[in-house]
């Protein structure tokens, strides 16, 4: 079993990366695209077996340590 | 599981030649293993063995009474600064390696460099770098150029900032000649006390040998063996692997650990991992101690699955140590490794037998007399030809020049012109404050570093006495266009410059480092400009007392378009005496006099410097004529003079001319101090340059020729006389040119004047790289 | 006064604050190492630069789970003062000690100068001798320096007077061109409501010596010396 995290910068702060990516994009022809946020992706390896109980840890670990509450957002999938 | 039979393809995929091959058939008495084969083709590359170069290495000066460890002896020179503490430094090149990853590249390039440092015992304190690029402006290539150049900064910046050494002090440099082959020089020094300096040597029998770092994975295995497979799953994934990845933090861990380690004096020798890792590692260290060495490869740690012992004993992985200890020892090994939380492994002995003895699951892999792997490999005095191409350059005369229209539109050009323009854009991004030593930032001509407690690694409670706080000065430097139009000439300009970098910071030189850049030595041509090159950079090195400690060949240096200008990087070491005499480029006061120390222009010189100079490279796009000459006597002289007059407290700036000529060195004396950002101290000068230019000397030249043994120094007004009379006991031409103040560079010459406010100047010189980058 | 200097892996501004406390201002301090879980004896904290953990993950997300941090919320709740410089910044925010969060900064890039800032107060135990007006040279050295919080913690800032340093130009202005990473009203440090637990990206630890060109941050540790005696004076 495998916890697939993915952090995001908050809508809210400023996001150089994603604004400069965005550039990158536009200039080499990809016209009409919108905002481009750059997050992290984060796989986890778990035991194959009480997925509910992971599902609880996970998300404590990311709301404790994985991400950052003040600026960025966080969504997980185990499977 | 068996290891692929040895074939002659296999031997020439492993770049042996037949007689290679012959001479480790007669060390062994017998066919060597696969896993042999690869420890052999290593050990004989260029980068081990300078099979190619070895003979012209021996005729660098390389004693002198300060040096402790000399040229060749251990992995970096060490050379006494006084009062007990000394210095070990090193330049080394990841040239290759850059230009397939620029970021990894560069970055592992200051790894290794780094682990060369606190290898001998010593605390690093401070980085430099030398650069080379194509021309990062415009279109087409140029895009890849700035994707090299900037990837390769930012990997520079990753690995130091995050070790915690600062970067002081570089050079870059943008030519055609680079294009596809850049240059990626680091340099590294590190402080220690005498009776601190460590070894790499094998001794004790019966020592056991112990790896510590990270674990070994398949990370930038010697690509021979895989290029020409067919690219199976199993094989690219190997070749994927062969990127070697920098771990900055893990290295600063294991940096500590050592130095810690070395602290209890538990440590019978120590050897970094770098190329040919745990080949290298194990038989060097064998080979200097005259023991042999065993080792069990199922005791390395391994990071990827099914390892063999060739692809063990080839990896590249980075921040690896290999530490003999003294027997009985092995639990402070423990104690401090698991402190840092660094992975360990008692992975051998040290034997009686001279072998390099390699095991894999109890069955021998490897066994090769360790003497003679490291130190016979074949030396070859290769064939040398003058280049045709020289042809050419002599008989480039200056008269074919049409007479420039617009002399300040084209300092304006010297000034944003990327070789010449400020690198802020460059030094920025490294952290050059880190470790509180820093006293001269980058951007003046040479950098000074303070070394005090804290700067050496801490020892035994008793050993411990106070350290006296000791200045240091240093360069690095290369013209490599002068280099390409006259490599004897242009490498004695090199280690002149870096000479006269140091004097001009008020320090006498200590020692030098060099990284000679070049092609393929096979080529007769670009061996004649190797072996001039090195003539030259021996007898310039004598010429200053700075004899050489160590240093690096990278040879193979060309792209499809042919290749690089030879480039002999030169790193020099300064002492300051006293703090008071440090001594930076930009000028002080309103009113001070600015005085012009050497002659105008060389007069013996057709050219009067005006070849191989920037301003015929980037107004005129030649790149052709003779380069200045350099006269190592008059240099030397004022070298001396100058150093005098700072001593006497009697000098406010001093600035070398280089690229660019009389008209830059001005113009960055106006505008390089920097007080804070978006904030530049700008001062300007009027200057009188229509007297004193030797007959001949057309405004172009001297305004933007590059003689050399120049140097531009602010005084007190008061102080002019004082100083000019100085200069002229000591038989150095000396002569007020113009006053410090206003807003404005003006310099008046015989058909006119050049005018300019500073902060036009400013704006185009400090923005230059950050335009042609966005 | 004694000074415990916190050495994370990979702190590396560690022997910095160290040699400022000890061999500038000549007090008492030692190195305390990451994994030690108490500040007994201590007078203040340094929490220094670096790349703790190298940065891994977020910059100070992994430092601020060693053993020590526990002791120094302990320090704080009892009223110690705790300065954060550039990593140790980080290192505050993401325990939470401090508001906010330092992202990446503007130019992306990694940025190491000399910047000038002004004392938005000088009541606080880091800012306290800092003459009113006084313009500071300082330098910086990060990736990540950027503040950044939410507009009512911000609003907090402000109104409890919780902004320590702003980056400005030479006339003292708070001027886009003077921010280096594009904090959040050029905030170069801010300290807490109760005014004990301070952070900082500019490093007064490298400009505390006249040597080294210059010699402003000197203010910063003589302001937290000021503070800690009358403190004492004030129990004693």
């Amino acid at each position: 079993m495998k916890a697939k995290i993915i952090v995001t910068p908050k809508k809210a702060v400023v996001d150089p990366q994603g604004k400069t990516v965005q550039g990158a994009l536009e200039h080499m022809g990809y016209k009409g695209i919108g905002a481009v946020h750059v997050g992290k992706y984060l796989e986890i390896e778990l035991p194959d077996s009480d997925k509910e109980m992971w599902r609880k840890q996970i998300d404590e670990a990311c709301h404790k340590i994985l991400s950052n509450p003040v600026i960025e957002d966080y969504r997980f999938d185990i499977e | 599981m068996t290891e692929p039979a040895i074939t002659p393809e296999l031997v020439k995929k492993h770049n042996l030649t037949e007689e290679e091959y012959g001479k480790i058939k007669s060390i062994l008495g017998r066919e060597p293993s696969y896993t042999e084969l690869g420890v052999f083709s290593v050990m004989w590359s260029e980068h081990c063995s300078y099979k190619n170069t070895r003979p012209l290495l021996k005729t660098f000066p390389t004693k002198s009474p300060r040096i402790l460890v000399g040229a060749g002896e251990e992995n970096a020179g060490i050379i006494d600064i006084g009062d007990g503490l000394a210095i070990a430094f090193k330049i080394e090149s990841h040239n290759h390696p850059s230009a397939v990853e620029p970021f990894q590249g560069a970055a592992t390039g200051v790894g290794g460099i780094i682990r060369d440092i606190f290898t001998m015992g010593a605390r690093p304190v401070c980085a430099l770098n030398s650069l080379r690029f194509g021309p990062i402006e415009g279109n087409g290539n140029a895009a890849n150029n700035r994707r090299l150049f900037g990837g390769v900064v930012s990997g520079i910046a990753h690995y130091g900032n995050c070790f915690g050494i600062p970067t002081l002090a570089g050079e870059v440099y943008f030519d055609k000649s680079y294009e596809g082959n850049p240059l990626v020089n680091a340099f590294c020094l590190g402080v220690l006390r005498h009776e601190q300096i460590a070894r790499g040597a094998a001794k004790g029998i019966g020592n056991p040998v112990f790896y510590v770092g990270p674990a070994t994975g398949r990370d930038g295995l010697a690509g021979a063996a895989f290029a020409s497979q067919d690219l199976t799953e199993e094989s690219a994934d190997r070749q994927r692997g062969a990127v070697q990845v920098g771990d900055p933090f893990m290295e600063k861990l294991v940096c500590e650990a050592c130095l810690e380690l070395l602290a209890t004096d538990a440590v019978a020798g120590i050897q970094d991992m770098g190329a040919a890792g745990l080949t290298c590692s194990t038989c060097e260290t064998a080979a200097r101690a005259g023991t042999g060495i065993e080792i069990e490869l199922a005791k390395v740690p391994q990071r990827a699955p099914n390892m063999t012992p060739y692809e063990i004993m080839l990896s590249e992985s980075q921040e690896r140590m290999l530490i003999i200890v003294q027997a009985g020892r092995a639990h402070e090994v423990q104690r401090i490794f698991e402190k840092w939380d660094l992975p360990w492994a008692e992975i051998g002995r040290v034997t009686d037998t001279g072998q390099m003895v390699v095991k894999f699951n109890g069955n021998v892999v490897v066994d090769i007399p360790a003497k003679k792997l490291a130190d016979e490999a074949p030396v070859y005095h290769r064939e040398s030809r003058e280049p045709a191409y020289l042809q050419a350059v002599r008989a480039f005369s200056a008269d074919s020049l049409p007479p420039s229209a617009d002399l300040a539109g084209d300092l304006k050009r010297l000034l944003a012109w990327p070789t010449i323009a400020s690198k802020n854009w460059v030094y920025r991004q490294y952290d050059h404050m880190v470790r509180d030593g820093t006293v001269v930032c980058p951007g003046s001509d040479a950098a000074v570093l303070r070394i005090k407690a804290d700067s050496v690694p801490e020892s035994a409670a008793d050993k411990t006495a106070p350290v006296l706080e000791k200045y240091i000065a240093l360069s690095v430097d290369c013209n490599a266009t002068y280099v390409y139009l006259d490599p004897y000439e242009g490498a004695k300009i090199a280690v002149a410059e870096a000479a006269r970098n140091l004097a001009c910071s008020g320090a006498a030189p200590l020692g030098t480092t060099d990284n000679l850049n070049f092609g393929n030595p096979h080529n007769p041509e670009l061996f004649w400009q190797l072996s001039e090159s090195v003539r030259g950079l021996a007898e310039a090195c004598r010429a200053f007392s700075a004899p050489v400690t160590g240093g690096n060949c990278s040879l193979y240096n060309q792209s499809p378009n042919g290749p690089i200008d030879p480039t002999p990087t030169v790193a020099m070491v300064g002492l300051i005496e006293k703090p008071e005499h440090i001594t930076t480029q930009w000028f002080k006061d309103e009113g001070d006099a600015v005085l012009l120390l050497g002659e105008a222009a060389d007069s013996s010189d057709p050219l009067r410097g005006l070849g191989g100079s920037a301003y015929l490279q980037c107004v005129h796009g030649l790149k052709t004529g003779v380069p200045p000459r350099c006269d190592l006597e008059k240099e030397s002289q004022l070298h001396h003079t100058l150093l005098g007059l700072i001593h006497c407290g009697l000098v406010k700036s001093a600035h070398d001319c280089s690229e660019g000529g009389l008209a830059a060195a001005l113009a960055e004396s106006c505008m390089s101090r920097q007080i804070a950002r978006e904030t530049p101290q700008l001062l300007g000068a009027t200057i009188d340059l229509t007297e004193g230019a030797p007959e001949k000397t057309s405004a172009e030249a001297l305004l933007f020729g590059e003689s050399q043994g120049r140097v531009i120094i602010s005084v007190a007004a008061g102080n002019v006389v004082k100083v000019v009379e100085r200069a002229k006991i000591l038989g150095v031409p000396a002569r007020r040119i113009g006053t410090v103040g206003g807003n404005e560079l003006t310099i008046k010459i015989s058909c006119g004047e050049i005018k300019c406010p500073v902060a036009e100047l400013h704006d185009l010189w400090w923005n230059a790289i950050a335009r042609a980058m966005s | 006064m004694n000074f415990a200097v916190l050495q994370f892996p990979a702190s590396n501004c560690d022997q910095d604050a160290l040699h400022v406390v000890k061999g500038v201002l000549g007090h008492a301090g030692r190195l305390v190492w990451h994994k030690e879980n108490s500040l007994a004896g201590f007078d203040a904290v340094i929490i220094p630069g670096g790349f703790s953990y190298g940065d891994y993950l977020r910059t100070g997300a992994i430092a601020r789970f060693s053993p020590i941090m526990q002791s120094v919320q302990q320090f704080a709740a009892n009223g110690g003062p705790v300065l954060g410089i550039c990593n140790g910044f980080q290192i505050l925010c993401e325990a939470q000690l401090l508001p906010g969060a330092l992202v990446r900064n503007r130019s992306l890039q990694f940025r190491c100068e000399h910047i000038l800032m002004r004392t938005a107060t000088a009541d606080s135990p880091f800012s306290n001798k800092i003459p009113p007006g006084k313009i500071m040279r300082v330098p910086i050295a990060h990736g990540e320096g950027c503040y950044f919080a939410e507009e009512p913690a911000l609003e907090k800032l402000k109104n409890n007077a919780q902004i320590l340093f702003q980056y400005c130009d030479s006339a003292g202005e708070l001027t886009e061109l003077s921010n280096p990473n594009g904090s959040l009203l050029n905030i170069a440090g801010i300290c807490n409501e109760a005014r004990n637990v301070a952070g900082l990206m500019p490093h007064p630890e490298r400009a505390s010596e006249s040597v080294l060109g210059c010699d402003d941050g000197r203010l910063v540790f003589e302001s937290m010396v000021s503070w800690m005696e009358n403190r004492l004076a004030k129990a004693a």
